[in-house]
């Protein structure tokens, strides 16, 4: 009762207590338990203390020098901390039983025909790779974007090409850190349809705060659809305009961080930008992907996301434009 | 040694008599004056409240510096400060809580001032020691306030995960200078450690055997044996991250083999007995004001002994508990899911035991007491939260959240700050001579209450909406803004009722009503002399009939004679049950300590900037310690013909 009443407060998109997949369902589940159990144990331990004490205090303003000690009173005492005693090891080892219960319920999905997802963590910004059929020229790439089929068990593996970093989507489960050296793996399962965020949760540096990703979980065949989508090339350009904006892509900086397939373009170091208009968000979720914020992202992300490895690059309005044109063609 | 032994004698001295030998006591106790010595003093009393001077200001600088993290976050995506800044400002935050003022406040000021006196003896072991951790704690604070202050704060967390800290991502000075701060407050930790175990093994009241010793003194032995134990951990974690960084070794880089989480592995076999450290003592401050103003002996004295005991060793199976989403097998998790959860079975004992003292007792509603009160209300929420870190599962949802953050502020303030604010009001009049004013204190102790529970509880709320850590802003659409904004206000209240606390120290130190030596007819030795003590503290030294020497002593309890008093002598006893053995000397005041810890602190700020300091700077330092322990024959020779303790 006291949940339904509260669980308001806890929905949304980037919140452990409105799960959309079995792990983080199990986990609520086990935290309730846990936040019941506690609560109860607080209320009677904090009355049992306002009772004593308004009871019993003195009434005098000063300490008196007399002692109160009744050895009878002591024993049933002793009695009273040992039952109560005997009660908490009961009531920790229900919560340890289910939590073992659930960390063993979050890990056996079956993984034989799991999705594999490739997450690698950056400062700051997430790359996602999907080597569905293990073979290099059907990878995609993609970043800060994952996108998921309804109900399919789905392996991220992760790891950092850096410092640490921890792949959190609280909605779907519990979060796993990308450790240079290791490769963790996360298991997880989306059954709602939607756009559900995540975020970094290791202190990775000055922009920790924005690295955020998104989980979309979308229907099979939507998933598929994309998914081939994001396997093409970068059309080419359609009108002269767009044209001139891949030239200025390709004679400025930014290739010298970008990818985009289908061109000269094929660097590693930022994100790859290959369908970068097919992505809702961007700078890792700081940004929507709209043309006022990708040209104010282009001429200065220093003044959006200071300490993000993106240089200012001043150029010619004309060619904002034209790069921009070309840049809402990579769908 | 028999005939040397010291006699137990229960004569009476005349009036003039103790006149006199109080005023020859003071001449061969007192401390030097004027400005260089200052420097010279090694009186445990004097050097403890230069610990608890510091270790406040620092805890106010502290809690300034959380003032602007609450003002930067009560706006989303606001630019009051900057990331750097902000990453800065949260580091020094929590490095200066926890190293700077916990860990010296809780361990080493209330251990050096209240130890000595609580065991009836008339100095710390080794004074010129503390002395020497003392400048090291304070020199070790100035350089890392000097650094921030010229923008080289260290900004990688109080924790300086490796590699984000290593010499690829962390560039600058800053991540040393977090590094060297450590090897400054480790050290003098240690030393207090030594201190105090020697003091309460070696220099108790004649009578005060094992089951007579004070809780608060069983808590801070307990505390002493973990600061020598977690210590060595964070030492070879902080010293590899140094050499990784000024000497090219490589411990922690992966891509030659080096590891990031042996890392973690190590600061957290030090990071979590640090929190029992820090609030060990606080629950033995409970158990000792609860004891007083519930006006009897502390329920279950040998079960609270054996709580502080046995939290002791279980806090050293906890550690990856900080680590359960870095991707540990997940049978290991279970047994450090086990672990942690076992750890309420002693902190249940505790409160329970607590709260019977309290409802079979007569509760006298003192200021101290109400601290007492706030603790309990405070600190259970804290351990309740902590089984949620302590399950896997729910860990994973909630670490690195404000979930977390709220944890472990109910779990630091609530254990260690609260009672702290209770042990001052309680120990003020002994420390100043003076009471502190208990209308004041109840002002400040309901702002700083309520603001704390405006300040913190909402942080569980915003933790389970999403929140992460250590993030120096938010979208504005995360729905994270008006907690944010609560919480932000509560510090207002904090603020008031600290500001209040100082308000009421300042005032009860000039018109203060003049306290007798024991206010509170409490039980403790600390009790039985003058307030302030003298700097032989006792001018009779006591000797012990029960757990509340003074409760429990006897109509004609003798007193301790035959001592020499021409020069600093001391009882020593043995360990089970404080039967005198023996004699010392409580050497001097000297200004080596200072020296030496000058030299050092050159040392260590050096290391930072060339590791070739440490070579060079052996020669001074190997100087300094030569004038620090050169005999004087005077005293060899004295201490031959008396037949005590020789410095072999």
């Amino acid at each position: 009762m006291i949940f339904s009443a509260i669980s308001p407060l806890f929905s949304g998109h980037q919140t452990p207590l409105s799960p959309v997949g079995p792990q983080a369902r199990h986990i609520e589940h086990n935290l309730l338990l846990i936040f019941s159990i506690t609560s109860i144990v607080y209320v009677i331990v904090i009355a049992a203390l306002t009772y004593g004490v308004f009871r019993n205090r003195a009434r005098e303003g000063f300490v008196p020098h007399t002692l109160v000690e009744d050895p009878e009173i002591d024993r049933k005492a002793t009695l009273a901390v040992g039952a109560a005693l005997g009660l908490t090891i009961i009531l920790l080892l229900v919560m340890m039983i289910s939590s073992f219960y659930t960390s063993h319920s979050t890990a056996v999905l079956a993984q034989a025909q799991a999705i594999k997802i490739d997450v690698y963590g950056h400062q700051w910004w997430w790359e996602v790779e999907y080597p569905i059929d293990e073979q290099p020229y059907r990878m995609v790439r993609t970043a800060n974007e994952i996108h998921v089929p309804l109900g399919a068990v789905v392996t991220v593996h992760a790891t950092s090409r850096d410092v640490i970093h921890s792949f959190w989507a609280p909605n779907i489960h519990g979060k796993k850190d990308l450790v240079p050296g290791y490769q963790n793996d996360l298991t997880l399962q989306v059954d709602e349809a939607g756009t559900w965020r995540g975020q970094c949760a290791e202190f990775c540096g000055l922009q920790h705060a924005h690295m955020a990703f998104d989980i979309v979980a979308q229907s099979r065949e939507d998933f598929d659809r994309w998914y081939q989508q994001q396997l093409s090339p970068a059309p080419e350009p359609a009108s002269s305009q767009e044209a001139h904006g891949r030239e200025v892509f390709l004679t400025h900086a930014c290739v010298m961080c970008h990818t985009i397939r289908g061109t000269t373009a094929s660097a590693t170091v930022g994100p790859d930008l290959t369908h970068l208009a097919s992505r809702s968000m961007i700078a890792a979720g700081t940004l929507k992907n709209t043309r006022g914020n990708l040209a104010g992202w282009i001429s200065n992300a220093q003044s959006i996301k200071p300490g993000v490895r993106m240089p200012p690059n001043p150029m010619p309005a004309s060619d904002l434009n034209d790069l921009l044109a070309y840049l809402e063609t990579l769908r | 040694m028999s005939e040397q032994r010291a006699v137990l004698n229960d004569q009476t001295f005349s009036i003039v008599d103790e006149a006199e030998r109080a005023r020859h006591l003071e001449r061969i106790w007192a401390e030097p004056k004027g400005f260089i010595g200052w420097f010279k003093a090694v009186h445990h009393t004097t050097i403890g409240k230069r610990y608890m001077v510091t270790a406040f200001v620092f805890f106010l600088a502290a809690g300034l510096l959380a003032g602007v993290m609450r003002l930067q976050l009560a706006f989303p995506e606001a630019h009051i400060i900057g990331p750097d800044l902000y990453n800065q400002i949260f580091t020094m935050h929590g490095t200066v809580m926890m190293f700077l003022f916990a860990v010296p406040m809780m361990f080493e000021a209330l251990s050096v001032y209240f130890v000595p006196l609580m065991v009836g003896t008339r100095n710390i072991a080794f004074p010129r020691l503390n002395a020497f951790s003392y400048y090291l704690f304070l020199f070790g604070g100035l350089m890392l306030f000097a650094f921030f202050f010229v923008n080289s704060g260290p900004d990688r967390g109080w924790f300086a995960y490796v590699p984000l800290s290593g010499p690829d991502y962390g560039p600058g000075k800053r991540a040393d200078i977090w590094a060297q701060l450590i090897t400054f407050t480790e050290v003098s930790a240690l030393a207090v450690a030594v201190e105090v175990i020697v003091t309460v093994f070696k220099l108790r009241a004649p009578g005060m055997s094992l089951n007579r010793i004070p809780i608060f003194v069983w808590g801070q032995v307990v505390v002493s044996f973990m600061v020598i134990f977690a210590m060595p951990g964070v030492v070879v974690a902080s010293t590899m991250l140094l050499l990784d960084r000024t000497a090219a070794t490589q411990f922690y880089n992966p891509a030659v083999g080096g590891d990031v989480l042996l890392y973690q592995h190590l600061f957290w076999w030090f990071g979590h007995p640090e929190v029992y450290i820090i609030f060990l003592p606080g629950t033995a401050i409970v158990s000792t004001i609860v004891a007083t103003f519930s006006r009897r002996h502390v329920f279950g004295y040998m079960a609270l002994v054996l709580s502080l005991i046995a939290t002791g060793f279980i806090a050293f199976g906890l550690w990856v508990h900080h680590m359960f989403a870095t991707g540990i097998p997940q049978m290991s998790e279970a047994f450090f899911t086990a672990a942690s959860m076992m750890i309420a079975i002693p902190a249940g004992t505790q409160i329970f035991c607590w709260l019977t003292t309290v409802v079979t007792g007569k509760p006298v509603l003192k200021t101290p007491m109400w601290w007492v009160l706030g603790f309990f209300f405070v600190f259970t929420i804290g351990g309740m939260t902590g089984i949620f870190v302590a399950s896997v599962p729910v860990d994973l949802q909630v670490h690195d959240t404000y979930f977390v953050v709220a944890h472990f502020h109910y779990v630091l303030i609530g254990g260690a700050v609260f009672p702290l604010f209770g042990a001052f009001a309680y120990w003020f009049p002994k420390i100043t001579g003076r009471m502190l004013s208990e209308r004041i204190g109840m002002w400040s102790f309901w702002l700083f209450t309520i603001g704390f529970n405006i300040t913190f509880f909402p942080m569980h709320i915003l933790g389970l909406r999403g929140m992460p850590r250590r993030v120096y802003t938010y979208p504005a659409d995360a729905g994270w803004t008006v907690l944010n904004q609560i919480q932000s206000a509560g510090y207002l209240f904090l603020f008031a009722g600290v500001s209040l606390f100082l308000w009421n120290v300042w005032q009860s130190l000039r018109h203060g009503e003049i306290s007798s030596p024991n206010p509170w007819q409490a039980g403790g030795l600390e009790w039985a002399t003058d307030s302030p003590p003298r700097p032989y503290n006792f001018l009779n030294l006591p000797t012990v009939n029960g757990g509340e020497a003074l409760w429990d002593a006897l109509p004609d309890q003798p007193v301790l004679t035959g001592l020499h008093e021409d020069v600093r002598e001391i009882v020593t006893t043995r360990i089970h049950d404080a039967e005198p053995d023996g004699r010392d000397e409580m050497p001097e005041p000297t200004i080596w300590p200072f020296i030496t810890a000058v030299v050092t602190t050159a040392l260590f700020i050096g290391s930072i900037f060339r590791p070739i300091a440490v070579s060079i700077g052996a020669v001074p330092l190997a100087i300094a310690l030569i004038g620090w322990f050169w005999p004087t024959r005077e005293e060899s020779e004295r201490r031959k013909r008396r037949d005590i303790w020789q410095k072999s």
